[in-house]
């Protein structure tokens, strides 16, 4: 006897309910072992890990704030993966799209330029992100040459560029020589709910992004394209749509988002532009964007379960006393069981008799 | 399932009452930006925090966030130790300057000190220290020792702390040999031992018998010991990676600035400042000079002494840039603590260019 | 010999890039993404320096690097290939867990060292000027990467069983339908490919620089994954490509040492300027003969009944 895969003919509802909480029971249980291991209270860590981050107005917000670019990002993401186009560099699209962006806030700095700032700001953060995605797409669709590797390496570029600005060119006078731009002034910098809140307007914008891009995909001609394109590139030849086409389109949407989210964050969450502005956001976007199954709402559940293991985890090491590495570990197995159950909503176990012709079968 | 929601209430109720127990101690947190195995910057602020526990023992609580980014993260991650009740927060790194100037506004009561920063505040202090004092004694010594007169520097970032350790460094050893080079290489990271590694053996390969730097990593000390070349350590105390190459190291010593700053903070003394700590308040160090003559180790030990005392300054007026050309001298005998501060020049015979210049 | 020198430095940069990509190869010749490398390796790098500081022993250490890579990619096999879940994002998760399992074993470990991988030493051959010492005096790991690479192109090429491995990449489907055990070949490949991982690891705190230090792998996983997509698939171009970015990566130092003045950061992004452009080059005339990919790359089998 011996179990196996198999693909389920319709998708059960219910299986798709039941297979996140499957998955977060299988998390409680684990985590409350691996505090235990580790000497800690399992059930005060688990508060501390998944409630209390959910019962505080600040962390919500700030689940929020974390969440914003990881959604823009991810997005994105999403339409180029389901349309084949793999796109693994949207951590440097987000920070030429944050430079480009910042440059106007740079340059107007001091002149007392007028409310048109912000605007422009997040205009050229996207063209800019977009222009540097079509970079790898380019590549792809005039020489053959894999976007998997040019996206990655110009990522790498894009650390530099940053670097390399607000070292020399764009450093502020007034900074002692440290590398980083000047502040940015009031009309380059995202407004916020309130005075004392980092929750600023860029996650209203992310909720459009999502809403818009269900709509594209849903309801579109263009929508139906990508999913063509993705799921049967052969028969959207016939139907006479043009995958290389695609490709830039997918890549430049995803380019423009990330350089979005880019240029939000440094105004919102940073307000100057510095080496090190993203935490790893175009990686992370790449869990949120196959763990919300490349769907816009998935997206957005994903990122904000995403963003609450990141502050529940450093609510563990402050409360807990734990190192980083242990939050690490709880992480990356949380998302092992996630990922794991998604299984169940396209598959189901069933047990097969084991003989000689069905070993071959596995 | 609306159950299953109030017994989780419930519960969370009652583990919230649990927790929130009387708390007398002082609670003190420290925001550091690398992870505590680093074995460099972050790893002696953690000795620090360590000391800390170890003198104060049960009056007071410490925790702390590694590898925390400088960017959109700093803010929370300073702010979730606010809201966790901490009352004196360290914050170990240039790049959280900004964050931690934001929250020391919004929480007025609670005490904040930032390294290496010059943001001050009624309730935000500032600290650092004058490694580049370490670095004029490392010159001297490079001059007295080389056969090729020809020092090799692994340079991380051109930020002014890192540009006057060169200066400091190169004034040290033309105070020597006026004629003495030096090649810097910039590996653009604090924190990568293959490629520390691999910028010493190019130093070595070029020339350089003497191997300083301005990274975190033991790396290239373990280089020079294999390759028979001196070296001087960073950070901590390196002898035990390099027992034949380490000439003399420096230390990073912050454990009496932070026992300094918990005891007022427990007396409720606590005021804002700024202390830019050198070889006389013991936060610079100069690990035991070793593997050099005896009359390269006396004077060392007199350089020491002297700019301990304060009968020398590194940056004694004049101080000539790259074209020759004194430097205005704005501290009266020797250049001002802000002009050392935000150094982006190089002195007269240093033949490379200050990067983004 | 300045160039005998450089050489040297290339080659110890490039052996822990070139181990690491050789099993991701084989991996995604079986049709198995694995974006996990920079964890399978940075567990390799931690077990390793363990395993050779309790042990005393280089080859032990290598072992425990290799071990370690191998049980982090088990996890990944048992993910993607007995529960069918997203490579991509599995791959991913696997990092975060590698990094954090990494930090974890090392912890008792920093600020200990050992002694070095020893180098090898023929007398009077390896003295022989110029390319004795590149040739004949290496640490023991330079040999089994070149051997290891050589070993997959005979193996992919020259064996049957290659040929089918070659088989499951390519149409995990057809595969199936002629009798292949795809998912056990799979897993075999996966296991490979963390093994090798755990090895390229292991050579950094075991060779390279004889430390342990958290996060000491720097990004290496992710040059090695972009490897094997710059050498299409093809072992010999990995070895090319492994050994130019090491040379660009090297010879950028010693123009910095050399004065040259241009911004370091330029200098830092040669060698990924340098891998963009010779993919560009290499596509281009290759022309439109179609994605080298292994056709079946990324997908998840479950066998239809």
């Amino acid at each position: 006897m011996r179990l196996v895969l198999e693909r389920r003919n319709e998708q059960s509802v219910a299986v798709a309910v039941l297979s996140p909480l499957l998955a977060v029971v299988l998390t409680l249980v684990t985590g409350a072992v691996l505090f235990a291991v580790l000497g800690k209270p399992p059930l005060e860590a688990l508060r501390i890990y998944f409630l209390d981050p959910l019962t505080e107005p600040w962390a919500l917000q700030e689940m929020a704030v974390k969440a914003t670019p990881l959604v823009f990002i991810a997005v994105g993401l999403s339409l180029c993966y389901l349309a084949n186009a793999w796109n693994i560099g949207a951590e440097g699209q987000f920070l030429i799209g944050a430079v480009a962006g910042g440059g106007i806030a740079v340059a107007t700095h001091g002149t007392g330029a007028g409310p048109w700032v912000l605007p422009a700001m997040l205009l050229v953060g996207a063209a800019a992100g977009a222009l540097y995605a079509l970079i790898p797409a380019f590549c792809k669709v005039r020489f053959g040459a894999s976007e998997i590797l040019v996206s990655l390496m110009l990522v790498y570029v894009a650390e530099l560029v940053l670097d390399y600005l607000v070292r020399g060119p764009w450093r502020d006078p007034k900074g002692y020589n440290f590398p980083t731009t000047a502040p940015f002034d009031p009309v380059a910098v995202m407004p916020t709910f309130s005075e004392a809140s980092r929750l600023h307007f860029g996650s209203v914008l992310a909720l459009l992004v999502v809403i818009g891009a269900a709509v594209v995909l849903r309801s579109t001609l263009k929508g139906f394209e990508i999913r063509l394109v993705g799921a049967a590139p052969k028969a959207a030849r016939f139907a006479g749509f043009d995958d290389k086409a695609l490709v830039l389109v997918t890549f430049a949407i995803s380019g423009a988002l990330a350089g979005f989210a880019g240029v939000v964050e440094v105004s919102a969450t940073v307000g100057h532009l510095q080496p090190g502005i993203s935490p790893g956001y175009g990686f992370t976007a790449i869990i949120v964007a196959f763990l919300g199954r490349l769907n816009p709402v998935g997206i957005l559940i994903a990122a904000l379960f995403l963003a609450l293991t990141f502050i529940g985890g450093e609510g563990a090491q402050i409360s807990l006393k734990v190192p980083l590495d242990v939050t690490k570990v709880f992480q990356g197995i949380l998302l092992f069981y996630v990922l794991a159950c998604d299984t169940l909503i396209l598959y189901r176990f069933r047990v097969m008799p084991a003989h000689p012709k069905a070993a071959h079968a596995a | 399932m609306r159950r299953l929601f109030v017994a989780a209430a419930v519960l969370a109720l009652a583990l919230g009452a649990g927790a929130a127990q009387a708390q007398n101690k002082l609670k003190i947190g420290f925001v550091y930006v690398g992870p505590i195995g680093d074995y460099g910057w972050t790893y002696q602020h953690e000795v620090g925090r360590r000391a800390l526990m170890e003198q104060f023992k049960d009056k007071i609580e410490t925790s702390y966030l590694e590898n925390v980014n400088e960017g959109p993260d700093a803010e929370r991650s300073i702010e979730a130790l606010v809201r966790a009740g901490h009352k004196l927060i360290f914050t170990t790194s240039f790049g959280f300057m900004d964050a931690t100037a934001k929250v020391a506004k919004k929480y007025p009561n609670v005490w904040f000190e930032h390294a290496t920063g010059y943001k001050r505040d009624k309730n935000l202090a500032t600290y650092s220290g004058r490694f580049y004092e370490g670095r004029y004694i490392l010159g001297q010594i490079a001059a007295r020792m080389s056969k090729t007169n020809t020092i090799g520097y692994i340079a991380s970032f051109p930020i002014p702390e890192v540009v006057s350790g060169i200066n400091a460094m190169m004034l040290g050893a033309q105070s020597i040999k006026p004629d003495m080079k030096i090649k810097i290489i910039w590996v653009n990271t604090w924190y990568d031992p293959g490629k520390e590694a691999d910028a010493a053996k190019a130093l070595a390969d070029q020339g350089a018998d003497i191997i300083a730097q301005h990274t975190d990593s033991p790396a290239a000390m373990q280089m020079a010991e294999q390759r028979g070349i001196k070296a001087f350590g960073q950070d901590s105390d390196m002898i035990k990676f390099g027992p034949k190459a380490q000439l003399t190291a420096i230390i990073n010593n912050w454990t009496p600035y932070y026992v300094e700053r918990v005891k007022l903070a427990l007396d409720n003394k606590w005021t804002t400042g700024d202390v830019w700590g050198g070889l006389k308040s013991g936060l610079v160090q100069m690990a035991p000079y070793t593997n050099m003559p005896d009359d390269v180790k006396t004077m060392a030990q007199q350089t020491e002494a002297a700019i301990r005392d304060g009968k020398m300054h590194v940056f004694k007026c004049p101080v000539s840039g790259q074209d020759g050309k004194a430097v205005e001298c704005k501290g009266g005998t020797h250049l001002s603590d802000e002009q050392i501060l935000g150094m982006n020049f190089f002195i007269k015979g240093i033949d490379d260019k200050v990067p983004g210049k | 010999m300045l160039l005998e020198a450089v050489l040297l430095t290339v080659i110890t940069a490039s052996t822990p890039l070139l181990l690491a990509a050789s099993g991701e190869l084989v991996a995604e010749r079986a049709g198995v993404l694995n974006l996990g490398v920079e964890g399978m390796m940075i567990v390799g790098a931690a077990c390793g320096f363990a395993g050779a500081f309790l042990s005393g022993s280089i080859l032990l250490g290598a072992l425990c690097g290799i071990l370690g890579g191998a049980a982090l990619a088990a996890v990944f096999a048992l993910l993607t290939l007995g529960l069918a879940a997203n490579q991509v994002a599995s791959g991913l998760a696997l990092t975060i867990l590698g990094v954090g399992v990494s930090g974890l074993i090392g912890a008792g470990f920093v600020g200990q060292k050992i002694a070095g991988a020893p180098h090898l030493y023929i007398p009077f051959v390896t003295d022989i000027p110029f390319m004795g010492r590149v040739i004949f005096g290496q640490d023991g790991f330079v040999y089994v990467s070149i051997t290891l690479i050589a070993g997959i192109w005979w193996f992919l090429y020259r064996t049957r069983a290659g040929l089918v491995l070659r088989a499951v990449g390519d149409n995990h489907a057809s595969a199936h339908a002629l009798g292949y055990p795809v998912l056990r070949i799979r897993a075999l490949a996966v296991l490979f490919g963390g093994a090798c991982a755990g090895l390229g690891g292991a050579y950094l705190p075991l060779a390279y620089t004889p430390f342990w230090v958290s996060g000491m792998t720097a990004g290496r996983g992710w040059i090695a994954l972009a490897l094997v997509v710059f050498a299409s698939w093809l072992p010999g171009r990995l070895a090319l490509g492994a050994y130019l970015f090491g040379a660009v990566t090297i010879l950028q130092l010693h123009a910095q040492g050399a004065g040259l003045g241009v911004p370091s950061q330029l200098m830092t992004a040669l060698p990924y300027l340098a891998t963009i452009v010779v993919l560009v080059a290499i596509s281009w005339a290759r022309g439109r003969a179609g994605s080298p990919a292994p056709a079946s790359l990324g997908l998840a089998f479950v066998p239809d009944r």
